[in-house]
């Protein structure tokens, strides 16, 4: 059973399945997203996500596994990551130790044999995850800022779910984990990355999802106002801004309309509150003067939206 | 769960005979001549994906294909059409049948309340209806946002009002103007507008109005979308598939040329330049920090060596700064030269924390410096707009005159360029035969950096004319042929 690669089960029974299970943990998946996690399952994939920031990259990692009842193992990317971060690494003081105290009885060679055994080993992110017993999803966070180089160590363990350690020999994995890599675009990832992937862009939700959304998160929340927010936000997100309201955003701004007991947002109150949205000066100017009370800027929107 | 598994491979076994083998081959191929990277390994992927899903849910089988074989989000549109293309007028089983032209206006249509029986022109009930009141029904339908109803509304407009023949050669955004000309869809959002207004119990407040109308706009845009689908899909039905999705091949975002892109395609040009611009920007930045080592920085090896009792165990390096470029650009702005210039405006201010400077100046046949409306703004496509209105550039006669402005520019400016200043021109080089004035630039060869030329122009049409590159480019360490993002990219890179 532990020599080769075995699927023991198929987490998910169907589409429907995994998008009610996500629903249950609170995130709202639209059919392509359900259906990208279903067939991640089925074909033994790891799911790159790529999106706008804000749109919920990471959190559908944490409740699949929130919803599959797995561990969720994370790899926090960045600039310099290297394999013994990522991978594996020697327990080097433990090795010390190890030839200090057995240096006078026993042969060298019994001794290096010994050294570079499963005992000395750390497992990193990486292995940890492939050697679990339990059931797991396993989370490769930014992976856009690891350089094109270290891009490399995570291929073997994309593709064929092991790790190939020189000392060691190849540790195959007791189980596929579900992986999801996440990547804000800053630059572009390499095809053998790309190839191994199937490929998912979460979006902005569409009008009736982020209503949901903000319903199912925010209780207590009034419908209509719900609407209206989810509305705004939509309208807003029309503009040419230099960073549109993420989901995040739309949330937090729920929450301050929620706290200040507002029951319908009129142009002054979305004004005084924009500042929770939108974050560049230039874009709150921008959409105050957009949906300012003077008669104009409807005008203006039309040839805008004509041109 | 073995028993599960089993039963996958033998319904996978079956999807796979032939038609679908042979359509999805044919599909991926199609994607292929698109200009999409699409590997092997993920063409068999997508094979095995599409084993998995329920074979008549068609959003599932979309979702499936693009997830193994589109890698890209901006290459998403691409894919939406050829799929569309592919798989739009195919029934359950996916197989092309004999007569699609019926069918399109038989089958869906008759399955409803409204069918009453086949007319002969094949519309179906709606065709009993007079313009009015079908205007009248798509009103409500836009009011209610009543997307069955406006599904139907779409196939029937297009039925009455595109006047499709068999065989006919003509786009399929003939047929749109026509359909939409028909339907005035301008008007009907006013009337709309009036509808919500008389409902509304008090007045509509600014922002009341701006998201109703919004809505509104929204589900006229889906309209819009239906009746294009419809119209491709009769055409499909009369082409087939490998014509149509032929004539709908268009290029990637990164490949639209420049100087004949469409509305749309600038549009779509706008949005990808801003995430492009923040991978270069980053890009450039990470190589100018990692890129280089220098030599043995002496000094610092000895001073370090002290604390190892003067052996110099551990080498210490010089890391060059690089200075950074100081960039002079100067873009010809008239006629279909302008959407160049202002992308590479656009591009060159998004990364200019990559040059300790960069200045701006466009010329017709004046020319007038613009750093001052691009410097430090937010909003780099307000400041364009601003260069494009306020900037004084005409001498004469508003025709393009590099001679005269190289004369303005070498007089005003000609004094700034140093050792450390890279001159781009960007221009077409057709001087409407007007004296070249070609000894500035041998001058400024001299005293720049490096002195660049970019064209919008294919390369072969360059020196026809009154195109005078060849003359310039003697002087310049480089022209380049620079007519989309991708090239536009590539050259930015080298320029840092």
């Amino acid at each position: 059973m532990k020599d080769t690669l075995i699927q023991v089960d198929y987490r998910f029974e169907d589409v429907a399945g995994v998008r009610s299970g996500l629903s249950d943990v609170s995130y709202l998946a639209d059919d392509g997203i359900a259906g990208i996690v279903y067939l991640a399952d089925r074909l033994a994939k790891p799911v790159l996500i790529e999106g706008p920031a804000g749109t919920g990259k990471t959190q559908l990692a944490k409740s699949v596994a929130e919803m599959s009842g797995a561990r969720l193992i994370r790899l926090q990317c960045y600039e310099g990551l290297d394999e013994s971060k990522a991978l594996y690494e020697w327990n080097y003081k433990k090795q010390l130790l190890r030839i200090q105290a057995e240096n006078e009885t026993r042969d060298w060679n019994e001794i290096e044999d010994d050294l570079f055994s499963e005992d000395f080993l750390l497992s990193r992110p990486l292995l940890e995850a492939i050697r679990a017993e339990e059931p797991v999803v396993l989370l490769i966070d930014e992976v856009d800022r690891v350089e094109i180089e270290t891009e490399a160590l995570l291929l073997e363990i994309l593709s064929e779910y092991q790790v190939s350690i020189p000392e060691l020999g190849t540790v195959v994995g007791n189980q596929v984990p579900l992986v999801f890599l996440t990547s804000n675009g800053t630059r572009e990832l390499s095809e053998a990355l790309k190839r191994r992937c199937l490929y998912l862009y979460i979006d902005y939700p569409d009008l009736e999802r982020e209503r949901e959304i903000i319903n199912a998160k925010i209780p207590g929340m009034d419908e209509n106002l719900a609407d209206q927010i989810a509305r705004i936000v939509r309208s807003i997100r029309q503009l040419d801004l230099k960073k549109h309201p993420s989901v995040s955003e739309t949330l937090d701004w729920a929450k301050t309309l929620l706290l200040l007991g507002i029951e319908k947002i009129d142009a002054d109150v979305a004004t005084e509150t924009a500042n929770v949205l939108l974050k560049y000066r230039s874009d709150i100017e921008k959409a105050t003067k957009e949906f300012a009370d003077n008669p104009d800027s409807i005008e203006e929107a039309e040839e805008e939206g004509a041109a | 769960m073995s028993s599960t598994r089993e039963l996958n491979e033998s319904t996978h076994a079956e999807g796979q005979e032939s038609p679908l083998l042979e359509l999805l081959n044919g599909f991926i191929v199609e994607l292929r001549l698109a200009g999409l990277p699409v590997s092997l390994t993920e063409s068999l992927d997508a094979m095995e994906a599409v084993g998995h899903i329920p074979i008549e849910d068609r959003d599932a089988f979309k979702y499936a294909l693009g997830a193994t074989l589109v890698k890209n989000y901006s290459h998403w549109k691409s894919f939406e059409v050829v799929f569309e293309v592919y798989f739009s007028i195919r029934g359950s089983e996916y197989e092309i049948q004999e007569n699609e032209l019926e069918n399109l206006t038989g089958d869906e249509v008759g399955e409803t309340e409204y069918q009453q029986g086949e007319a002969p022109s094949g519309g179906g009930a709606m065709s009993g209806l007079s313009p009015e009141e079908l205007q009248e029904m798509l009103f409500r339908a836009l009011l209610n946002g009543d997307q069955a109803m406006l599904r139907l509304l779409a196939r029937q407009s297009v039925i009455r009002y595109a006047g499709m023949e068999p065989g006919r050669p003509v786009g399929g955004t003939y047929y749109l103007y026509r359909t939409l000309r028909n339907l005035d869809l301008d008007s009907m959002l006013d009337r709309l507008m009036d509808q919500s207004r008389e409902q509304a119990l008090s007045d509509l407040t600014q922002l009341e109005e701006r998201l109703e109308q919004d809505e509104y706009k929204n589900r006229i845009e889906e309209l819009k979308k239906q009746i294009e689908s419809e119209i491709r899909r009769s055409l499909v039905a009369d082409r087939g598939v490998e014509a149509m999705a032929r004539t709908l091949r268009k290029p990637l975002p990164e490949d639209v040329d420049f100087m004949h892109a469409s509305r749309e395609e600038m549009a779509n040009l706008r949005r990808s330049l801003y995430p492009l611009t923040r991978k270069l920007a980053a890009r450039l930045a990470r190589r100018r920090k990692y890129g280089r080592r220098g030599p043995l920085d002496f000094r610092k090896t000895i001073r370090h060596s002290l604390s190892y009792g003067g052996v110099p165990a551990e080498p210490k390096f010089k890391y060059p700064r690089p200075s950074k470029p100081e960039i002079m650009v100067v873009a010809d702005i008239s006629g279909s030269v302008a959407a160049f210039a202002r992308f590479t405006l656009h591009l060159l201010y998004a990364i200019s924390s990559q040059f300790s400077k960069v200045r701006s100046f466009v010329f017709i046949d004046g020319l007038d410096e613009v750093t001052r409306f691009l410097e430090g703004v937010e909003d780099i496509g307000e400041a364009v707009h601003r260069v494009n209105t306020e900037a004084d550039v005409v001498w004469v006669d508003g025709h393009s005159d590099y001679g005269h402005a190289f004369g303005v520019f070498w007089e005003k400016y000609g004094k700034d360029i140093g050792p450390k200043t890279t001159v781009l021109i960007l221009g077409d080089a057709r001087n409407n035969y007007h004296a070249s004035q070609s000894w500035i630039l041998k001058e400024a060869h001299h005293k720049a950096r490096k002195l660049y030329w970019l064209n919008p122009e294919p390369r072969a049409y360059w020196d026809t004319g009154d195109s005078i590159l060849g003359e310039y480019a003697t002087y310049c360490d480089g022209a380049y042929e620079v007519r989309n993002l991708r090239q536009l990219e590539a050259f930015i890179e080298k320029l840092v």
